[in-house]
C-alpha cells in the first residue's frame, strides 16, 4: 500500500508501471489491476482558469490510510495505491489516481470505486474554482456524494 | 488547544489556526464561545449543518466531549477526489 499527498505532478505511466511491477514481484497471485485517474475539469461556464485544492496536512494522510486499509481488507487486495495532489491546478491536469490489485477484476474494480467514493467525502480536501477576474468559488459537496457511500454499508 | 479552520471557514474567520483557552466541555459549547467573539466568527458558525468537525484529526460530531483533545478543526463538507 502506498499513499502520497503531494503538490507535484505525477507520471501516470510511471506510477502504473511501478505499481504493476511491485505487485508482480510481491508473490501475490493477482490477476487484475485497475487504475483510475482524476483530471481537473473546466467549469460548465468555461470561466474557470484554475482549481485550488486545500487540505489538512496530517489528517489527510491518516484518512486516506484508513480508507485504503478498509478497502484492502474488504476485497483482499494484493496492493493499493493512492496519489492525491493539492495546490493550484489547471483544467486538464491530473489531480489524483488510485490503483488496486486483486485476484479477480470485480474485486479490483469495486475496491477502486469504493476508494473514490470515500476519498471524495471523507478525505479532508476542499476545491476552489478560480475565475479569470481572480475571484473564487468553493465547490460544494453534493448530496449524491454522501448517498454514494450508503451502497457500501 | 489548537483550533484550525479550513476552506471558507478559514476565509470567513480570517485565520487558519489559533490557540484557544476554553472551559467548554463539548464541541457545541466551544462553538458558542467562538461565535460570541464577533461577527466573523458568528458568520462562520451560523449554520452548523454546513460544517464538519475533526477532533485530533478524526472526524467527529458537535456533541463530542473535548476532554483530552488537543486539536479541533472546523471545515465545510469535503470535496476531494
Amino acid at each position: 500500500m502506498r499513499i502520497a499527498v503531494q503538490k507535484d505532478a505525477f507520471d501516470l505511466g510511471e506510477e502504473s508501471q511501478r505499481f504493476a511491477s511491485d505487485v508482480a514481484t510481491s508473490g501475490v497471485n493477482a490477476g487484475a489491476l485497475v487504475t483510475f485517474t482524476g483530471v481537473v475539469r473546466g467549469s460548465e461556464k468555461g470561466d474557470m482558469v484554475a482549481m485550488e485544492i486545500e487540505h489538512y496536512p496530517g489528517m489527510t494522510e491518516r484518512a486516506i490510510e484508513t480508507i485504503t486499509q478498509e478497502a484492502q481488507q474488504r476485497w483482499s487486495l494484493a496492493d493499493a495505491l493512492v496519489i492525491h495532489r493539492h495546490g493550484r491546478l489547471v483544467p486538464g491536469e491530473q489531480i489524483m489516481m488510485v490503483a488496486t490489485a486483486a485476484r479477480h477484476r470485480s474485486d479490483a474494480f469495486e475496491a477502486a470505486e469504493y476508494l473514490m467514493d470515500y476519498l471524495k467525502s471523507r478525505a479532508p480536501f476542499w476545491k476552489k474554482e478560480m475565475t479569470q477576474d481572480g475571484t473564487g468559488n468553493w465547490v460544494e459537496a453534493k448530496d449524491s456524494d454522501e448517498e454514494a457511500l450508503t451502497r457500501w454499508d | 488547544m489548537d483550533v484550525l479552520y479550513f476552506a471558507w471557514v478559514r476565509e470567513r474567520i480570517g485565520l487558519p489556526k489559533e490557540k484557544v483557552e476554553t472551559t467548554a466541555t463539548n464541541v457545541r459549547d466551544l462553538v458558542a464561545e467562538l461565535s460570541a467573539r464577533g461577527p466573523r466568527y458568528a458568520a462562520a458558525f451560523a449554520d452548523l449543518s454546513a460544517l464538519r468537525v475533526a477532533l485530533d484529526q478524526d472526524l467527529s460530531d458537535f456533541d463530542a466531549p473535548l476532554e483530552g483533545v488537543r486539536e479541533v478543526a472546523f471545515f465545510p463538507p469535503m470535496t476531494g477526489g
